[in-house]
């Protein structure tokens, strides 16, 4: 009524105004016929709902109607708005509601299949659960059935294993001893946490227990079965109340010991979780259940949570560095090699010097002080067993010898051992180190050739060119780097004992071409020379042949050199086999493997040693094949496995001995084509390595320095660590000018390495002088700071 | 007297004694005490231990590197008089574990001479006190299993 009225007051105007054109159109007709202007008036009363004529009216109705249709809509419109939000939330809820409900069903139905198939099968599937705390749903994934049987767990929802379930609170880690399954399934190992679950991935995993929610680091995966077997470390964060329920469900449903996971043969078993369960009554130890228990421990774990592959210094460094920061770490490294994890500088350097006969058994070596000590970084009572890794108490660092990493899955988390075996792993750290490189017209020069050629890396190339330099006439060594010259002097020195031809051949003009300027390598040459070696230099080896039982060696210039035995020191072939499997990018210029100035390759994979090529925040991109390098990034990369975030900082130094007399320390970028400057003094009988080592009681000249940085104050640069001068040897002779210095290198002004020739304990001042990056001016007084006229 | 030659790229000094006498003019950049990235001795800046400092060797480290840890961080953090006296338990378990492990633990003459090995391993260490418990061990011990395993770093 009232709309009416008030869309009536606003069309009124309109209304009168045709109304008033009617009117008086009207008005003229009737004044014609009619004289009565008293009846006609202007104005028509708006109330008058017949204002005017019929279309007036029905063009009023219309528009009357259309607006109180509109506004009758909008009326209900926001009236009706809350009700519909509210109704579909309310919407929404019930779906969550419906979808949690049937995932528990479907588990128990499938259980039911699954505690079926497992009776039936004498082999059993592994069921094991993996709970993946995922928002609200619970995401349950089973071991698939050995390929042999089990055709029906095969389905695509997981059936779970409730007895897998890790409780969600504690870890007591201690489980019975994984039985070992004769039946070991072939590997599958699991990918740990995150992924949907591989359906058909067999994975017999006995449930790991985890210690829950929180460390991933300290995960304590549960023993394995069988080396396939690898456990899930990712259980780890299982919902507890989604855990439960499920759980419970299953539990209750299930009823028989067996459903749980049980696999036949791997039964490890986690009677841990099944106690810590809230219901766990019923569950008895599932794995006690059917089947045949072998007590015998795993050859190794089927999860490591610090995996190191390599067992070089580098790894070992890292080990150490994992164990010192992580209290309780389980540390595995897996190495190719037959060896614990040992020193290499020994093999070309002290191992040569040391007169004991069975040094080659013993691997000891008698520093010059008369201490002696084992290649060994420790000796094997250091390390615990792999088979007692997951389960010895405080944790510790086991060795897997004779074994390859032949392929790294970086999503799923593990590797794949030659034998087949999977392991899987929280953090990986690669130190695989690299192989010898050899001459091609070696490798093409026949059986003959190659069976007396020595690429010299390992103990076992120790020990043959041992055997070989005692029972052979002539050893040529090809290579004029720090290896070569090495082993050159080495070999030089025995020379007149065991009658041996020592020589010694490289394209370079003089030993160390690459790293001395020109001066001092043929300084150096000079000296190599006296040990008794014969050096050829500006040699390129053109061919090599057998004949005349002599291996013969034939140059570009036309020498011919004819020797017993060939040692190659001609570089090294960085080891990065696995960059094509786990999708990492190898260095074009370097080589190795391309790490961030962190030494992270990837997320939870980390490389140190010489084969990564990492970002030198002072000194740029570069790769180091250096032991002390090995040291301080196999440090450096442990520190970062256990969350310390630091980039490569603590410059690494290198030294070598050319004999008793000659030695240098190094540190930086030490490339003979950059400009030199080098600061020399006279060298004294007190400047030579043999007295360093006497007076400071190591053998090996980076533990002298290393001891002496922990003492070092930081930025007393000017008090130069001066070691208490010893009792005066006999002079040296005089004639070498250059006796003692400091070489600088320099690349745009900047110093970015120095060699302390014959000065040793300084290397902390040349560290700072390189962390400082400074253009200095005038480089004595910067060679000022190394007291080089002092001890 | 001091000359200089140059050889191509390279230059080449010598120097004398007398040379070398006046203070270096070498301005070097001051050393910032905080600096997170650098590697400190034994003890951290905040006063904690670095167990994984090289001059430890690979005490922290090794089979009986629990029991190591908790002796000398008692000893560290002891307040007592006689620094260390509330710590003779702990020093025990060490001992106890390191005899198991001869090899590695190598034991000198005097008895304690592995267990101040432990707290002296850091010879540089300006600060390192004396445990009134255990002996001075001679430095001999100290060096052997510092270097077997310092060798490393």
């Amino acid at each position: 009524m009232f709309n009416c009225r008030t869309a009536w007051n606003k069309l009124a105007p309109l209304a009168r105004a045709s109304s008033t054109v009617c009117r008086q159109s009207g008005k003229r007709e009737v004044s014609r016929h009619v004289r009565r202007p008293l009846f006609a008036r202007r104005a028509q009363m708006s109330s008058r709902a017949t204002g005017g004529g019929g279309e007036d009216k029905f063009y009023v109705l219309l528009v009357g109607a259309a607006c109180a249709a509109g506004g009758v809509y909008v009326y209900y419109t926001v009236s009706g708005d809350k009700a519909r939000y509210d109704e579909r939330l309310a919407q929404i809820s019930r779906r969550q509601h419906r979808q949690a409900e049937p995932s528990p069903a479907p588990t128990q139905a499938q259980q039911e299949v699954a505690a079926d198939t497992a009776l039936e099968s004498t082999k059993e599937p592994t069921a094991v659960a993996v709970l993946e705390h995922r928002g609200t749903e619970p995401n349950q994934e089973v071991p698939e059935a050995e390929p042999s049987q089990e055709a029906p767990v095969s389905e695509p929802p997981p059936t779970e294993a409730p007895v897998s379930e890790p409780p969600p609170t504690e870890a007591p880690v201690s489980e019975p001893p994984p039985t070992e399954a004769p039946v070991s399934e072939p590997p599958p190992t699991e990918a740990p946490v995150s992924d949907p679950p591989p359906t058909e991935a067999p994975v017999s995993e006995p449930p790991p227990t985890e210690a829950p929610a929180p460390e991933p680091s300290i995960t304590e995966p549960t023993v394995e079965g069988d080396s396939p077997k690898a456990s899930e470390a990712v259980l780890k964060m299982p919902s507890p109340e989604a855990a439960e329920p499920a759980a419970a469900e299953v539990l209750t449903s299930a009823g028989r010991p067996e459903d749980v996971q049980l696999t036949e043969g791997t039964g490890v078993v986690s009677a841990g979780p099944s106690s810590l369960l809230g219901e766990s009554a019923s569950e008895p130890a599932p794995v006690s259940a059917p089947g045949p228990v072998d007590p015998a421990l795993p050859e190794f774990p089927g999860h490591a949570p610090y995996l190191l592959i390599g067992g070089g210094t580098a790894s070992f460094a890292a080990a150490r560095s994992i164990r010192a920061r992580d209290p309780g770490a389980r540390v595995l490294i897996v190495t190719e090699e037959a060896d614990l994890p040992y020193m290499r500088p020994p093999l070309s350097k002290e191992l040569w010097f040391s007169d004991d006969p069975s040094v080659t058994e013993t691997l000891r070596f008698k520093q010059w002080n008369g201490k002696e000590r084992s290649i060994y970084f420790q000796p094997p009572s250091f390390y615990v067993s792999p088979s007692t890794l997951e389960t010895v108490e405080n944790g510790g660092v086991a060795v897997l010898t004779n074994r390859k990493v032949v392929h790294m899955d970086v999503r799923g988390s593990r590797v794949k051992l030659s034998d087949g075996a999977e392991i899987s792993y929280d953090k990986c750290l690669i130190a695989t180190g690299g192989v010898p490189r050899n001459l091609q017209v070696i490798e093409r020069a026949g059986e003959e050739v190659k069976r007396r050629t020595t690429l010299f890396r390992k103990i076992e190339d120790f020990r043959a060119l041992e055997k070989a330099s005692r029972e052979l006439k002539s050893v040529t060594v090809i290579g004029g780097g720090f290896l070569g010259s090495e082993l050159a002097c080495a070999l030089g020195r025995r020379s007149t004992d065991l009658g041996l031809e020592v020589v010694q051949m490289f394209p370079e003009k003089g030993n160390m071409g690459k790293v001395l300027p020109e001066y001092l390598s043929n300084w150096t040459t000079e000296k190599v020379k006296k040990e008794g070696v014969t050096v050829l230099t500006d040699a390129v080896v053109k061919r090599v042949s057998f004949e005349d039982d002599k291996v013969q060696i034939k140059l570009k210039d036309g020498r011919v050199v004819k020797t017993d035995h060939i040692v190659a020191a001609v570089g090294l072939e960085p080891n990065v086999a696995l960059a094509r499997s786990a999708g990492l990018e190898v260095d074009s210029d370097f080589g190795g493997y391309r790490v961030n100035a962190e030494l992270q390759a990837r997320s939870n994979i980390w490389v140190a040693g010489d084969a990564a090529c990492f970002y030198d925040i002072k000194l740029g991109r570069r790769r180091v094949e250096h032991h002390d390098h090995a040291v301080v990034s196999g440090r450096l990369a442990g520190e970062n496995m256990t969350g310390a975030h630091k980039p490569y900082w603590h410059q690494s130094m290198f030294w070598s001995d050319l004999g008793p007399d000659v030695g240098y320390e190094a540190i930086g970028i030490v490339d003979s084509s950059l400009p030199t400057v080098g600061v020399f003094t006279k060298a004294t009988a007190k400047d030579t390595p043999r007295a360093v080592t006497e007076l400071s009681g190591t053998g090996i000249r980076s533990e002298s320095e290393t001891e002496a940085v922990a003492g070092v104050v930081a930025g007393a640069v000017a008090g130069a660590v001066s070691v208490s001068a010893g009792a005066p040897a006999p002079p040296t002779q005089q004639e070498e000018n250059y006796g003692k210095g400091v070489i600088f290198y320099l690349r745009d002004k900047v110093v970015v390495g120095i060699v302390l020739w014959n000065v040793f304990n300084r290397m902390p001042i040349a560290r700072k002088i390189i962390k400082d990056g400074e253009e200095h001016v005038d480089l004595n007084e910067v060679a000022k700071l190394f007291n080089i006229h002092e001890d | 007297m001091s000359y200089c030659k140059q050889e191509g790229k390279d230059r080449i000094i010598f120097v004398t004694k007398e040379d070398h006498e006046a203070p270096s003019n070498a301005e070097l950049v001051e050393d910032d005490p905080n600096d997170p990235y650098e590697d400190h001795g034994l003890i951290l800046p905040n006063g904690d231990i670095n167990w994984n400092c090289p001059c430890l060797g690979g005490m922290a480290s090794g089979p009986c590197g629990q029991q190591f840890k908790e002796a000398f961080s008692c000893f560290h953090y002891s307040t007592e008089e006689v620094k260390g006296s509330e710590c003779i338990e702990h020093f025990r378990n060490m001992q106890e574990c390191m005899q198991k492990y001869p090899e590695l633990y190598p034991q000198e003459d005097e008895s304690d001479g592995a267990t101040s090995g432990g707290a002296d391993t850091a010879p540089a260490e300006p600060t390192g006190t004396d445990e009134a418990s255990a002996p001075t061990s001679p430095t001999g011990d100290v060096t052997t299993t510092g270097t077997e395993s310092a060798a490393a770093s």
